[in-house]
């Protein structure tokens, strides 16, 4: 197990490098300076190539790429060229917001699709699957921007119990900024609960066709012990592997579902940096993201050992 | 008006309201309140106005935070601010300010003459941020004579320096604060900055020792929204009291049949055009220019694409400005002459050519109706979504690789571009050079007043660029919100009229 681990952990430092270059390459081809968009239409050479010898943009590509790593490795992020603050500093205040946001809308929608999806499976073909299946359907087919525009209407405009959008800020106490996450998280995590109600439904469908169940009713344990101490508990692998999927899909969903209520999150920032080729935020975000979907990828590859010994190589 | 394409949700969320009819908002708006919530589509980087173009920056803080020495008003006109009166020489090249008394800033110092020549000197100064230095380029020095007067020399007349003073780029501020001002701004307008969430909004407060009349408003709100469908629900539930510039104006309408609502609509300096790329044939023969011209109607341009807002423009200039003429008859909409003028050219049909959009709807939208007016007279248009930064390395800049664009040119009296020979466009006529060589130099109104008429029509008969509508300004506000300006002279939110009813 420690030299499995140990393993992954290289694999995780080489995938973060790798990310690294092709993100740092990506921005390099990218058309566009932020000093120019600075500065707008007007602005003369003179003061244009003055803000970006300030910016550090006249430097060549490989000394910027060399500065920017040992910046990460001795954790100096640097100050972001548009908004002129610290981009650790921003990034603190963005993740405050984008990250419970996520576990939010990743416990919502787990605890919506496990139970689904087993019931689903227990359920098969009669009408509670069916049930199961429809909201599936439309949970997948409908984009989660909609499902955003759709809550607003219905829970801030109508009926008025929640803000249209915006964060009052974690100082502001705990209730008001949970009640601010939770029509953007419960938006997130509707179309996740769908995929992962199908997961669920389908994988159990094929662990409860498995000779061991039969073995273990054969046994005479009670239909609840086979559903979850057997059957839900094999199901699980599938399972962790689209929970990890679905964290990148989240992230994604961040993007939009932050643009639709207004939330000062990463994403939101992400999208603002790229418009504006704030290209030192961009990079920094973009490895930070990747490193994130890069370890919860490692996180469930360690799962699985927990979940079943079975994929634990020999040597 | 509404089963237009494009911001369906925004519409949707419009048509489906009233069958459920709205709570929350009425409450709120109806009493007598005196903090106001504003939305904006675009957040400012930062809040130094002497710093960058971003047009945010000064919808925030122009005549809110930051005053100049002279101010424009909503109706466009220069009005005296910091500097209470002026004289200038005989010959145009010397202004004496005299000072207003008793001015401090939200920090607690002074107003001097000192700030002046320190700021004035400042966008002058090597390493500049400033983003309009060609404006104050006819300043050659800047003294402070005393306490309250300032004397400033320029190289050569300027007729227009005191409209250029009134802009955001050339506000007045303290040499203690100048640097943080990105961060902390520090100025003498009658509201103070009192914190910022980034990315979300930015808090305003009445300055109590303001030396001019005190606002109405105690507190003031900035809000970011960039989604149109989210501006609508944020109005809707009452969470904005205002969106002077709304994202989407299919939404409108909607607004319009509400008695909790009034729609603003007013004008704005931004000439909206096919820009048509003279480095490049056949675009460089005038006969061409005019036949695309001719194919294009601009009253459906306006009604498909901005859903009927916009005043159709014949030439490179603002329909609300004192010497404007009406040029849209020089071209008027006839595909059959357009068919003619392209075959006389020698041009043959069909011709393909590139069109690079950036994401405004005037420019996304706008595209696809000029594709369609345009293939009738045998120009096929491709269409290429670009976004902003994109736009200006390969549009604006070398190697200006575009057959057309649209944008709107917001900066306020800039038919000046078109003397510009290295401008994005291309346009490289000597005549029309000289011509604004003497504009420049003119003090006396009544021949600037010639100058600029006679300007219009030289572009406007040399066909150089597609011109298509001046661009409007359509707002939403609560019901009892007063003060807010219609018309956008220049691109600001002057909260010192503000109250509610």
């Amino acid at each position: 197990m420690l030299a499995f681990t140990v393993r992954r952990l290289g694999q995780f430092l080489a995938t973060l490098i790798a990310a690294s270059l092709v993100v740092f390459l990506a921005l390099e081809v990218l058309p566009g300076d932020a000093a120019q968009i600075l500065l707008g239409v007007e602005a003369t050479e003179e003061t244009l190539a003055a803000l970006r010898r300030q910016l550090g943009l006249d430097e060549p590509a490989m000394s910027r790429y060399v500065a920017w790593i040992a910046g990460l490795a001795t954790g100096e992020l640097g100050t972001s060229h548009i908004y002129g603050t610290p981009i650790a500093e921003m990034l603190g205040d963005r993740l405050a917001i984008s990250l419970p946001l996520a576990a939010l809308a990743f416990a919502i929608s787990t605890a919506i699709a496990l139970p689904l999806g087993v019931f689903a499976a227990t359920r098969r073909g009669r009408l509670g699957d069916w049930l199961v299946i429809g909201f599936a359907q439309i949970g997948l087919a409908a984009p989660n921007f909609w499902f955003g525009v759709l809550l607003i209407l219905i829970f801030a405009v109508t009926l008025g119990w929640f803000a249209s959008g915006g964060f009052p800020g974690w100082e502001a106490g705990f209730w008001p900024a949970l009640q601010a996450l939770l029509l953007p998280a419960l938006a997130l995590a509707l179309s996740e609960a769908a995929i992962l109600a199908r997961v669920v439904r389908s994988a159990m469908l094929e662990t409860l066709g498995e000779d061991y169940i039969r073995t273990a009713r054969a046994k005479g344990l009670s239909g609840r012990r086979v559903l979850f101490g057997h059957a839900l508990r094999n199901a699980m692998i599938p399972v962790a592997t689209i929970l990890g999927l679905q964290f990148a899909f989240l992230v994604m969903g961040a993007v939009i579902v932050e643009n639709v209520f207004y939330l000062p999150g990463v994403g939101r920032l992400l999208l603002q940096a790229i418009f504006q080729r704030d290209l030192v935020v961009v990079r920094d975000l973009v490895l930070l993201l990747s490193g994130f979907v890069i370890l919860v990828n490692l996180l469930v590859d360690l799962a699985y050992g927990a979940i079943d010994p079975r994929p634990r190589p020999a040597a | 008006m509404m089963n237009r394409p494009g911001a369906l949700l925004a519409a949707a969320l419009c048509a489906a309201v009233p069958l459920v009819g709205g709570l929350a908002a009425t409450d709120a708006a109806a009493q007598a309140k005196t903090s106001v919530v504003i939305g904006m589509t675009l957040e400012p980087p930062h809040l130094d106005p002497t710093a960058g173009a971003a047009a945010a920056i000064d919808e925030v803080v122009y005549a809110n935070l930051f005053e100049g020495l002279t101010r424009i008003d909503e109706s466009g006109a220069v009005r005296p601010a910091l500097a209470e009166s002026w004289e200038i020489s005989e010959d145009g090249t010397t202004y004496r300010f005299t000072l207003r008394e008793g001015v401090t800033f939200h920090d607690g110092a002074s107003f001097e003459a000192e700030d002046v020549v320190f700021s004035l000197e400042r966008i002058r100064a090597e390493g500049t941020e400033n983003a309009q230095k060609d404006l104050y380029a006819a300043i050659e020095s800047v003294e402070a004579e005393d306490a309250r007067t300032v004397v400033v020399e320029l190289s050569q007349p300027q007729g227009d320096l005191l409209w250029r003073l009134g802009w955001g780029d050339a506000v007045i501020v303290d040499p203690a604060s100048a640097e943080t001002n990105k961060t902390d701004p520090v100025g003498t307008g009658p509201f103070a900055f009192d914190g910022r969430v980034q990315g979300d909004l930015i808090r305003l407060t009445r300055f109590e020792d303001y030396w001019g009349e005190p606002a109405a408003l105690e507190r003031a709100t900035f809000r970011f929204i960039p989604d149109a469908a989210a501006q609508v629900a944020a109005l809707l539930a009452g969470d904005i009291d205002a969106f002077p510039n709304i994202g989407a104006p299919e939404t409108v309408a909607r607004f319009e049949a509400d008695p909790r609502f009034e729609v603003a609509v007013g004008t704005t300096e931004g000439e909206t055009i096919l820009s048509m790329n003279h480095r490049r044939a056949p675009w460089n023969d005038v006969r061409v220019r005019r036949a695309i011209q001719h194919a294009i109607d601009r009253r459906a341009l306006i009604d498909l694409a901005m859903i009927g807002f916009g005043t159709p423009i014949g030439s490179h200039f603002a329909p609300h400005h004192p010497a404007y003429i009406d040029l849209t008859d020089t071209a008027p909409y006839d595909p059959e002459k357009a068919r003619e003028l392209l075959a006389a050219a020698g041009v043959e049909t069909p011709i393909k050519a590139v069109i690079k959009l950036p994401p405004p709807t005037y420019a996304r939208r706008g595209g696809e109706v000029l594709a369609a007016q345009l293939k009738a007279v045998g120009i096929e248009l491709e269409l290429v979504p670009v976004e902003w930064g994109q736009w200006l390395a390969e549009v604006f800049r070398d190697p200006w690789d575009f057959d057309f664009t649209i944008v709107s040119h917001t900066e306020p009296l800039d038919i000046g571009i078109y003397a510009r020979a290295d401008y994005y466009f291309g346009y490289d006529d000597p005549d029309f050079q000289a011509h604004i060589a003497e504009l420049e130099v003119e003090a006396e109104p009544e021949r600037r007043q010639e100058l600029l008429v006679e300007a219009q029509e030289m572009i406007a008969d040399s066909q150089v660029n597609g011109f298509l509508f001046q661009l409007a300004k359509v707002g939403v506000q609560a019901a009892g919100l007063e003060g807010l300006w219609r018309n956008a002279p220049i691109q600001a939110n002057d909260l010192t009229a503000v109250r509610w009813e």
